[in-house]
């Protein structure tokens, strides 16, 4: 309040001569109140150590629930495919989990940038207005969607469609020598196999990966439009020139968003895959997607119910339930690190 | 390759408001002509419409006809990209790509051209920047981005960039508004080199350089606030510095005017 004062003082007098007045001026000057900065810093260094605290504390108590599970597992813990937790001593191993949660995260990832890619260039690059607004409000309404539903529209509509159906006899036929597009005996169409379930999560995934790019994309400077522009360049060279070398760090970054969620997608998943039998998974590894299995999430939330008599069944699924806090923590981390080099550059 | 522009009738407009009026003028090839005049009264936006540039403006558009050696660039079927990659442009503010290297800045236009070869790429770069005055300056660090480079610098890499693909025409917005005096005078050298085989127009608030550098000069006015600019007078500079025609000209001039 004191600034406006002293600011406006030689213009209000301005025969009088700066020299001798200015002590005065400096004298009328107080500190200004910092009251609220010092509250606002109080309040929010606080929230962030209780937060740091909190993460800490849920880590160690599943570390915790987890030790005797794993102290008690005749198996190797990250080779072996299979699962028994019935009787002591235990047999388990996330091998299997990990790759069903792998491949079914990064197909829906690869399905579902390059579309989000597409809309969000066409809501902010190409559609008419009339057109983009309503698109993007499509995109926007799939993020509403409840995963429940995406689960039972998955595993009761799409594992019949026959669109789906064809899609994957092509894979087969085309790519089929490599094993992860190997046909599967007794998986005879997509209902209940790692594909389907990758198909429902790029659709679940799609809303966040687009809202990211385009917001990056609308602020692509007008001045990086214009210099491509004037230089002659097409809408699309004018994309390739300014808009996604602008826009490249924060589809990274969403697109990084989205494999989270795919990662940890539990009831979607669960409802969607049909596992594959013990006796199965113990005699081969089978990498197809042309089959079921379980997810980290999916295996937690089929087998809990039970588990919740038997601490040590209980604690083998905590141990899976932290691989994938740990895998989703890197996840971020070199999301985070991908968007600050794009800054940097 | 030089092409004259004719002006004819030039109304433009952003939306509803009525920028410019009426505009006549007429550029020979392989002349400077100069554009001066108090700030607001429109010569961005005139120059801009000579590359079809003001219609990516959102509802900005014009009537009139621009025709370059008769050919009008608002006719019917003309693409206006055709357009901007005959006639080059260099904005007021500078603006390289950050995620290209200098050099790659550089060629890019020859590059949506289609040129490939990576030799005649280097050696269209070498020429570009040194005519810009910039060569000695990055010629060690020609693969650093182009934003690493200071404000002047990076308005010569701009001015690089649009003169590495030879354009028929090319309009320069304040092209030297962020220069030091020897950049300055550098870029008045190759505006001069230009103009011995392409036409230049350039929009400049230094009526010493218009004097320096422009065979004709161009005075636009507002003639009230709140009306749209016009064309007050286009003359030989020398008469333009030496005895304008209208009032409001020598007003400007010798600074009798805001
Ligand atoms: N993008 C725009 N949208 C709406 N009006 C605009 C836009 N750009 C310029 N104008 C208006 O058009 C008129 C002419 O502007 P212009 O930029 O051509 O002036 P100028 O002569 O280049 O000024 P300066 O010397 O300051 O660069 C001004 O009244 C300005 O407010
Ligand atoms: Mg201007």
């Amino acid at each position: 309040m004191a600034e406006p004062n002293h600011v406006a003082e030689p213009v209000s007098d301005p025969a009088t001569p700066d020299a001798p007045r200015r002590p005065s001026a400096a004298a009328q000057m107080k500190p200004p109140s910092r009251t609220g900065d010092r509250v606002f810093l109080g309040f929010s260094s606080t929230v962030s150590v209780l937060m740091a605290v909190l993460v800490l504390v849920i880590f160690v108590f599943l570390v915790k629930a987890a030790i005797p599970a794993l102290t008690d597992n005749d198996s190797n813990f990250f080779t072996t495919r299979t699962w028994s937790t019935d009787s002591s001593p235990l047999n388990f191993g996330i091998a299997a989990l990990v790759w069903t949660t792998a491949i079914s995260a990064i197909i829906a990832l690869l399905i579902a940038v390059p579309l989000a890619i597409g809309v969000a260039l066409f809501i902010t690059q190409m559609a008419p207005k009339r057109l983009a607004g309503p698109v993007a409000f499509v995109v926007d309404l799939l993020a509403a969607v409840p995963s429940i539903i995406f689960g039972l529209w998955g595993s009761i509509v799409l594992g019949h469609f026959g669109f789906l159906n064809g899609v994957r006899s092509v894979l087969i036929a085309v790519l089929g020598w490599i094993p992860i597009f190997k046909e599967t005996p007794s998986w005879s169409d997509v209902g209940g196999t790692i594909f389907l379930a990758s198909i429902v999560l790029a659709i679940m995934i799609l809303p966040i990966i687009t809202a990211t790019s385009r917001d990056v994309m609308e602020q692509t400077p007008r001045d990086q439009v214009e210099a491509s522009l004037a230089l002659g360049a097409t809408r699309w060279e004018v994309i390739r020139m300014a808009v996604l070398p602008h826009s490249r760090s924060g589809i990274i970054s969403g697109s990084m968003l989205g494999l989270g969620r795919a990662l940890g997608e539990t009831l979607a998943v669960t409802l969607i895959l049909q596992q594959v039998s013990q006796m199965q998974l113990k005699r081969l590894f089978n990498p197809s997607i042309f089959t079921g299995g379980d997810t980290f999430a999916s295996k937690i939330a089929r087998d809990f119910p039970e588990a919740l008599n038997d601490p040590k069944s209980l604690g083998a699924l905590v141990a899976s339930g932290l691989s994938l806090f740990v895998i989703t923590f890197f996840v971020n981390a070199a999301a985070r690190t991908i968007a600050e080099r794009g800054v940097k550059r | 390759m030089a092409k004259r522009i004719e002006v004819k009738d030039l109304n433009i407009y952003y939306g509803g408001f009525h920028a410019v009026e009426s505009v006549e003028l007429t550029v020979e090839p392989r002349t400077v002509t100069a554009f001066i005049g108090p700030s607001g009264c429109g010569k961005s936006t005139v120059l801009r419409t000579l590359n079809r540039m003001h219609e990516v403006i959102p509802g900005a558009y014009c009537t009139g006809q621009v025709l370059l050696d008769g050919a009008d660039l608002y006719g019917k079927g003309v693409d206006p990209v055709a357009v901007r990659r005959n006639v080059g442009m260099v904005f007021q503010r500078a603006n390289p790509f950050p995620a290209m290297s200098i050099r790659d800045n550089v060629v890019a236009g020859l590059r949506l051209n289609g040129v490939k070869n990576h030799k005649a790429l280097d050696e269209v770069a070498e020429k570009a920047l040194r005519g810009a005055n910039l060569w000695d300056e990055v010629k060690d660090r020609l693969d650093r981005s182009g934003a690493s480079l200071s404000g002047g610098q990076q308005q010569r890499l701009c001015i690089a960039r649009a003169t590495a693909v030879e354009p028929e025409v090319l309009l320069m917005d304040e092209p030297c508004s962020a220069l030091d005096p020897i950049s300055t005078l550098a870029i008045e050298d190759l505006i001069n080199e230009l103009k011995e085989k392409f036409t230049v127009v350039i929009v400049t608030h230094n009526m010493q350089q218009a004097a320096r550098v422009s065979d004709r000069t161009a005075f636009f006015n507002l003639k009230a606030q709140g009306e749209p600019g016009r064309l007050v007078e286009i003359n030989a500079t020398d008469k333009i510095f030496s005895n304008p025609t209208e009032k409001a000209t020598e007003d400007y001039i010798s600074g009798r005017f805001g």
